[in-house]
């Protein structure tokens, strides 16, 4: 066992972990975070996305003793201070991104990895930089629009909402 | 103006923020003090006689709580097949036993051998290494034709053969035969329905918690069905009286069929449970789900078209090989043949059609429902054959349709069913104008300048939803009734729980169900919340599957919110001194028709719970009702879709460039929701057609256990869609006119994918090609390019 220090959603923790405890278990089991899920054990589906040091990363590629010093952020740390949603939430919200809600936190953690690095994404280009997501409910129709309307552009001439 | 509340408004899902936010509360997301957890050791050869498991060693390792084999099972009951089907000469169905843990012997990649139950899940993963088995390794039955011949291993050695059951169905045998005898034209094809994994993205789940103190268990579980659950698992397999056993189903991440059944896993936990005194969880894995989930579609099917000098269809002819795997799970035997034969008519009058469907046991994990179940594989074969019979003929295939709808309704077909509506005209005329098929030659020439081939494909399709008439399905075999149960409990200041047998695991109902009682009542929606998942919660319904939740369930909570309305039109009667027939509800006011005397819900409902001043003699305080409905007939939704692909015929690509769905799903509450529910319906169809399938070696070794080796698609595998549900024919028989939403998706598209590259490669001169077998991958298209 050793001790890990971080910062998880602006908040310091401190735990003993062992060596081989992967970040999802740590989030999930040690610090009762479910919102992190865990959808594939070959790193293929992207429910797991959280934010490291401001990158998207997969957690269930990750030790949580890689972490130490980190700054993490999961999707429990992404409203906005007032407990509202924030853009990209409310954006998949109004445009119906989500069912079933498993895949919608490593959704969103991708989203807004992308629109910090690139604002206002193609269609093309969102469908590319979710390569590593799968959603088995929505089509991706309306994740893609949402993502589109949180960058501000207008979806109006998108088939359908 | 769209509507801004109620009925065919599209409020935002209230679910949604929780989900949002990662506060959802998933069955994996339950943890109970004490829990132990459990790893399921599992075989790994497809077919072999268990000669010992020896778990001594593995007993002594560290955490190890206890290891449970199938001895442990013998005398308690197995895992019960809900449908019995009769064969064509009249005698059951065969029913193998299907053991909880694995007796005596495996049966196929999966199959679970013993069960390690410790402290922590590393240490019954390691002491599940530990345990000694000896497999004696027995040649498997995997390919269906094999498994049938004679001398093939035999799945069941208590069987006489591999054969579970030989169905056959339809119009009487001189009509088929004389309708194929004057025939001016037969068209032929073999296809296979191709075998696909239903792949919720929440991997399935289960938690058995036992108090000793009351004897009562609870199961926590990723069900679209927790009262199936209990029923099943109770009566059953663990005889556990119902009310000494609790299933609950919380926020379930996607389900499509493959969270209906009963699995072994639940029975476990729940049994374990109680044996240890102490919770047991199971968290599957990807890799256990891909052997452990049923398994869906794999049908081997040759169909023949009987056409006359006109081109219209008199006989339609099917001979079905259908996968059942290597047990019955839950609902299996039902899907080729009563959730497929019957939909052989398709939208056509076909005169005399007969379908014949051999179920087959192999060595694979079961298969069973998924998304569409029967109904995927019947417009599937039907709708290639039309495509290729138009082009035999040289006829326009959208043309040839419209020759064969039927068009007047209700329509009994030769398949037993009887359609109450529908307009196949008015779909059709809506796809070909959002598909623009006046600009399809323009596009065709831009691909072919860029080198490549474009190829548009349409076709049609009916499914049979909102399941089912119970008294129909007792008739056919169904071990269970299909209604569906609401209860509507209205507070004493007005506020609303409505509890509901159907369960949601992304369709909206917390959303979309409130916004009908609203409408109903007058009232807003905030005061309405939907109450569903638990069976000590909510009343005996039978969940989600088969497009049915608002058809069925729904029907029940108007039914339910009827008996509401007229209790609380008496009390309020009473409190404006009024004859109840004179009272009026409006926008949540009780009024007394042609007078402004008038009394608020809120003081109604008040009353009822506050009966100071109240009509106790003649009603009873309080004001909350049940209601359960059972359908008088199925619902029909139908369709068409179109495909545009273009094809490289350099590597044999494919990609989808549009894709559009014209469908009738009757009246529709929220059409945000239903055409979301398209949405996914089409990728999963898409799937099938161009990338899913899950394959066997001739070992029986499954070969894709992972999402390495499994293609979902993802989301530049897909386009935009354009998806239209305006072409509208309500429901005749139940109260909101409505028919289901939740699978037409998945039926309707692989058909248009396929069509669509035949298309493309007729126009690039290879028309020898006259089918290309799902999923049309590259190497498939190239070879039939060149082949
Ligand atoms: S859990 Fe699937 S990628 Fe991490
Ligand atoms: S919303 Fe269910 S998997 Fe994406």
């Amino acid at each position: 066992m050793t001790d890990v220090t971080m910062t998880v959603n602006g908040k310091p923790v401190t735990r003993s972990v062992r060596g081989n405890t992967l970040m999802t278990e740590f989030l999930r089991e040690e610090l009762r975070l479910t919102g992190t899920h865990v959808g594939c054990d070959t790193s293929q589906c992207g429910a797991c996305v959280i934010h490291v040091n401001g990158a998207d990363v997969k957690a269930c590629t990750m030790f949580a003793a890689e972490a130490e010093g980190a700054e993490v952020t999961t999707i429990e740390g992404m409203a906005n201070a007032d407990g509202s949603l924030n853009v990209i939430q409310q954006a998949f919200q109004d445009h119906h991104g989500l069912q079933c809600g498993f895949c919608t936190p490593g959704m969103v953690m991708t989203a807004a990895a992308l629109l910090r690095d690139n604002p206002r994404p193609t269609e093309h280009e969102i469908r590319d930089y979710l390569e590593g997501n799968i959603c088995r409910c929505t089509g991706y129709h309306n994740i893609v629009k949402a993502i589109m309307a949180a960058s501000g552009q207008d979806v109006s001439a998108i088939a359908a909402e | 103006m769209p509507k801004d509340h109620g009925i065919g408004a599209s409020p935002k899902r209230r679910e949604d923020v929780r989900f949002l936010t990662g506060a959802g509360q998933y069955t994996d997301d339950i943890n109970v003090y004490g829990q132990t957890y459990v790893h399921f050791l599992r075989s790994d050869v497809a077919h072999g006689r268990i000669n010992s498991v020896n778990t001594e060693v593995a007993s002594a390792m560290p955490g190890v709580v206890r290891i449970f084999t199938g001895a442990d099972f013998d005398g308690i009951g197995g895992l019960p097949c809900g449908w019995q089907v009769t064969d064509k000469h009249g005698e059951p169905m065969k029913e193998p036993a299907h053991p909880v843990l694995a007796q005596g012997k495996v049966r196929h990649v999966g199959d679970p051998i013993a069960a390690v139950v410790a402290e922590s899940l590393e240490e019954a993963r390691n002491a599940a290494e530990a345990i000694e088995v000896d497999i004696e390794e027995l040649p498997a039955a995997v390919n269906m034709k094999a498994a049938l011949a004679e001398g093939a291993p035999k799945v069941h050695d208590d069987l006489s053969d591999n054969l579970c059951y030989d169905w056959q169905f339809g119009s009487d045998q001189a009509d088929v035969d004389a309708a194929f005898e004057k025939a001016a034209h037969v068209t032929t094809l073999e296809l296979v329905n191709n075998r696909l994994v239903a792949n919720p993205m929440e991997p399935r789940v289960a938690l058995g918690d036992y108090s000793r103190a009351n004897d009562e268990s609870t199961l926590y579980t990723t069900s679209q069905n927790p009262h199936v659950i209990r029923l099943l698992m109770g009566a059953f397999v663990l005889g556990i009286p119902e009310h000494k056993l609790r299933v609950v189903a919380p926020d379930v991440g996607g389900g499509f069929g493959t969270k209906i059944f009963h699995y072994a896993e639940e029975a476990f936990c729940t049994f374990a449970a109680r044996q240890i005194n102490r919770p047991v969880k199971w968290t599957s894995t990807r890799s256990e789900a891909f052997m452990s989930d049923a398994h869906g579609r794999d049908h081997v099917t040759k169909i023949e078209l009987a056409l006359d000098a006109e081109n219209n269809f008199i006989g339609l002819r099917t001979d079905t090989l259908a996968n059942m795997g290597a047990y019955l799970s839950t609902f299996s035997s039902s899907v080729p043949t009563w959730l497929h034969g019957t939909l052989m008519a398709g939208n056509y009058k076909t005169p005399a059609i007969q379908v014949n469907v051999k179920a087959v046991f192999t060595n694979t994990v079961p298969v069973d429902a998924y998304r569409g179940a029967g109904r995927p594989e019947a417009t599937f074969q039907l709708e290639r054959l039309v495509d290729k019979a138009a082009r035999e003929l040289g006829v326009d295939p959208i043309a040839l349709r419209r020759q064969n709808f039927i068009t007047s309704f209700p329509y009994e077909t030769p398949v037993a069913v009887a359609y109450d509506t529908g307009d196949y005209v008015a779909t059709m005329d809506k796809l070909e104008e959002m598909i623009d098929r006046a600009g399809f030659d323009a596009r065709r020439k831009e691909s072919e300048a860029k080198g490549k081939l474009r190829g548009l494909g349409i076709n049609c399709y009916i499914e049979a939803c909102g399941i089912a008439p119970s008294n129909l399905v007792g008739q056919l075999g169904a071990r269970a009734g299909l209604y569906d149960a609401a209860t509507v409990r209205v507070n004493a200041t007005g506020s609303i729980s409505v509890m509901v047998g159907a369960h949601s695991h992304g369709q909206g109902h917390e959303t979309a169900f409130p916004q009908v009682v609203a409408e109903m009542l007058g009232i807003d929606e905030s005061m309405i919340d939907i109450v569903h998942g638990d069976s000590s919660k909510i009343p005996f319904g039978m969940g989600t599957y088969g497009s049915r939740s608002l058809a069925v369930c729904g029907s029940a909570m108007v039914r339910a919110t009827e008996k509401i309305i007229n209790k609380a039109k008496k009390i309020a009667g009473h409190l404006l001194e009024a004859s109840e027939a004179d009272i009026e509800l409006k926008d949540g006011q009780f009024t007394v028709a042609g007078t402004d005397k008038s009394v608020a819900w809120g003081d109604v409902t008040l009353a009822a719970y506050v009966p100071h001043n109240y009509p106790l003699e003649d009603i009873e305080p309080g004001l909350e009702e049940t209601a359960f409905y059972d359908p008088s007939n199925f619902t029909y939704p139908a369709g068409a879709y179109a495909c545009e692909v273009e094809l490289d015929p350099e590597t044999g690509k494919v990609t989808i460039e549009r894709f559009a769905a014209a469908d009738d799903f009757g009246n529709v509450v929220n059409p945000m929701i239903v055409e979301g529910q398209v949405h996914g319906g089409l990728a999963q169809g898409i799937g099938q057609a161009l990338l899913e399938t899950c394959s066997y070696d001739e070992d029986g070794q499954l070969l894709s256990a992972s999402y390495m080796d499994y293609a979902m698609p993802r989301a530049d595998d897909v386009p935009f869609y354009a998806v239209d549900h305006s072409c509208a024919t309500p429901c005749t028989h139940n109260p909101l006119g409505v028919k289901g939403c939740g699978e037409a998706g998945a039926i309707g598209s692989p058909p248009a994918v396929v069509n669509a590259v035949i298309d493309a490669l007729h126009s690039g001169g290879h028309t020898q090609v006259t089918h290309i077998d799902m999923p049309v991958s590259p190497g498939r298209v190239w070879a039939a390019m060149h082949g």
